[in-house]
């Protein structure tokens, strides 16, 4: 794993020498994200993202594992639990709205994380497996943040637990069974509450898993780069610590600013205030929607509003619900472009833009009431978002022609004198780069 | 900065004072120290969480109406959600006690030192043993009240005497008086 150039690990006390050994674990930090791991040197602010949602995982967990100790798993006493939590329990407030937040967060560093791997091809070979040991963690960040959100037992609490277990009633002939052994009954009750909140307690666990195995992954070719060219030799790399751990600290300090300013100023601005309302079995709110982060899936899903075919309306949308998540698994074989970075891909660079836009609207459709006009545009939408990775990017890599490559990443950022001369000219900070040689 | 004025000093470094000092080690202190500080900062809410919580301290007091109690009979009430025990003493229970020599106890305490002046008969310990935290038995009626006719500890057998102090068995001391006052002759507030 990593380059041969890469920094050996070398114990100078003795105390150290007699643990590494024993056990290696230093030496493990040092080569996974000390500066024995070699990164492309030209890596930009968007490969914070990473880091950044490990951190955020990291975040869910401290605060998880603190709230469970004053929740209540039960129906009865769930709501009231939640409200002691805000109102009785030393700083639990500012714990619980950390929670809160720091989902919401978690999903926007994803979004962003994934969005800079679409955008930089990184997804492509050799990075198959890390790209999808990626979407699983987003499909279990889905379900442990779905779960996660029944559990104050409010309305949006109980009638999205109603909404999202009835998906699977859709499956022909068995779907009914299906519902009724997820919920445990046959609505969702107290057997729901308690089986959510033992897993919404586990998957986190399995995400930090699935995460090692990422890293893991990832650390045998290496971090992708702007320019789409692998790394070459020691010219194109920079040490992860310090030069990595410092611009990353930079990424945590914004992320840490922005993500204080919603907790202690607009707590409340990505919840929905019937969730403060405790669970009525008997009445629906008006206005049903999941959080934000499931809204461009909750638009393909209602996308759907015929039967068509053998199959209803409502099997039509769950199918293109989940192929939407799934789809992802199949991208490294759907672009078969070689050139990875979009920087050097002039048509893929527009249809990439459509495909944020499209996702906006899609997120806009998902979050609105189930009319006029927004059906009509999640349709189109939904079109769009399935036409995009089945037929515009296969198509794009015969047709497309892509613009000249730099021969190496340190030509693209130190231009054509980059060798062994440490002048870095094209450098602000020349004595940054000058510790490399 | 302002601490390195002395940027061009020969013989070290960019940024190396005349003292050794360079800019970036102050910068290097002054992130530790501002990183250090905000740690701290999240680390508290985060351990303070275990406290108890406010419902919990809303309860760290308790009143208790004496008006039914007659000499004789004891109440448990529930103070701190520990057992307490409110025992009217008879003028005879009050009289063995006070004839005990103090030096022969194991915690020497009068029965004036365990309880209110002009309420002498008003005998308020908390029912957790000293030994290992069980509830003494005597304070309902018909319990094993000790050889002492006080309190029974049925887990180790210590005895308790009238004013609930330990005579016999591995209990260290008397039962604990907690913090009490009357706040009129039939109504006490403990804690």
């Amino acid at each position: 794993m990593s380059f041969p150039w890469a920094n050996h690990y070398e114990p100078k006390h003795p105390v150290m020498q007699w643990l590494d050994s024993r056990l290696p674990l230093p030496r493990l930090v040092y080569n996974s994200v000390g500066a024995g791991y070699p990164v492309p040197r030209n890596i930009n602010y968007m490969y914070n993202f990473g880091v950044l949602a490990g951190v955020a995982l990291v975040i869910q967990i401290i605060t998880g594992v603190v709230l469970a100790m004053h929740f209540s798993a039960h129906v009865s006493t769930a709501f009231n639990s939640v409200e002691h939590i805000m109102r009785n329990v030393n700083s639990g407030w500012l714990i619980r709205y950390v929670h809160m937040n720091g989902a919401s967060f978690f999903f926007i560093v994803v979004y962003f994380h994934i969005f800079r791997g679409l955008y930089y091809g990184s997804y492509k070979a050799p990075r198959e497996i890390v790209w999808m040991l990626g979407v699983v963690i987003f499909l279990l960040m889905m379900a442990t943040a779905f779960m996660g959100y029944v559990l104050p037992w409010g309305q949006m609490s109980f009638w999205g637990a109603q909404v999202i277990t009835s998906l699977f009633s859709a499956i022909p002939l068995v779907g009914e069974a299906i519902r009724t052994w997820l919920v445990g009954g046959f609505a969702p009750d107290n057997a729901t509450l308690t089986r959510f909140f033992s897993l919404h307690y586990l998957l986190p666990f399995v995400i930090l898993g699935v995460v090692i195995l990422k890293i893991w992954a990832l650390h045998i070719p290496g971090s992708t780069n702007p320019t789409g060219v692998e790394v070459q030799g020691p010219q194109d790399t920079l040490p992860f610590h310090p030069y990595f751990t410092a611009k990353d600290f930079v990424g945590i300090c914004v992320y840490l600013m922005l993500f204080s300013a919603f907790v202690f100023f607009m707590p409340n601005a990505l919840g929905h205030p019937d969730n403060y309302i405790p669970a009525n079995p008997l009445s629906t709110p008006a206005h049903i929607v999941p959080e934000w982060y499931f809204w461009p899936f909750y638009a393909i899903l209602r996308a759907f509003t015929i039967d068509f075919l053998w199959i209803p309306a409502k099997l039509w949308g769950v199918i293109a619900m989940f192929a939407s998540i799934l789809l992802l698994f199949f991208l490294p074989w759907l672009d078969t472009s070689r050139v990875k970075s979009t920087a050097y891909r002039p048509m893929y660079r527009i249809w990439f833009w459509v495909l944020i836009v499209n996702l906006i609207v899609l997120s806009i459709c998902g979050g609105a009431p189930a009319e006029e006009p927004y059906v009509r545009l999640s349709q189109i939408a939904s079109a769009y978002y399935f036409a995009h990775f089945l037929i515009i990017l296969p198509l794009l890599s015969f047709i497309e022609k892509p613009l000249p490559l730099p021969n190496s990443i340190a030509e693209s950022v130190l231009g054509k004198k980059a060798d062994h001369t440490g002048s870095a000219t094209g450098l602000p900070g020349g004595a940054a780069a000058a510790p490399a040689e | 900065m302002a601490t390195t004025p002395d940027v061009t000093a020969p013989g070290g470094s960019p940024g190396e004072g005349a003292d050794g000092v360079r800019r970036r080690d102050f910068i290097y202190v002054a992130t530790g120290a501002f990183a250090g500080v905000g740690a701290a900062a999240v680390a508290w809410p985060l351990i303070n969480q275990m406290n108890p919580s406010a419902d919990v301290r809303a309860l760290a007091t308790v009143e208790v109406d004496l008006s039914a109690i007659q000499p004789g009979q004891a109440i448990k009430t529930i103070w701190q959600s520990k057992p307490v025990f409110v025992r009217n003493l008879t003028p005879a229970e009050q009289d063995a006690a006070n004839k005990v020599p103090v030096s022969e106890l194991r915690d020497p305490q009068t029965l004036n030192d365990r309880t209110k002046d002009g309420n002498r008969n008003w005998l308020i310990t908390l029912g957790v043993c000293t030994h290992l935290g069980c509830v003494p038995l005597g304070a309902s009626e018909g319990e094993n009240k000790g050889d002492y006719g006080g309190y029974f500890c049925p887990c180790h057998g210590s005895h308790y005497d009238t004013a609930g102090r330990i005579r016999r068995g591995p209990a260290p001391l008397n039962l604990l008086v907690p913090d009490y006052a009357f706040k009129s002759p039939t109504l006490i507030e403990i804690g």
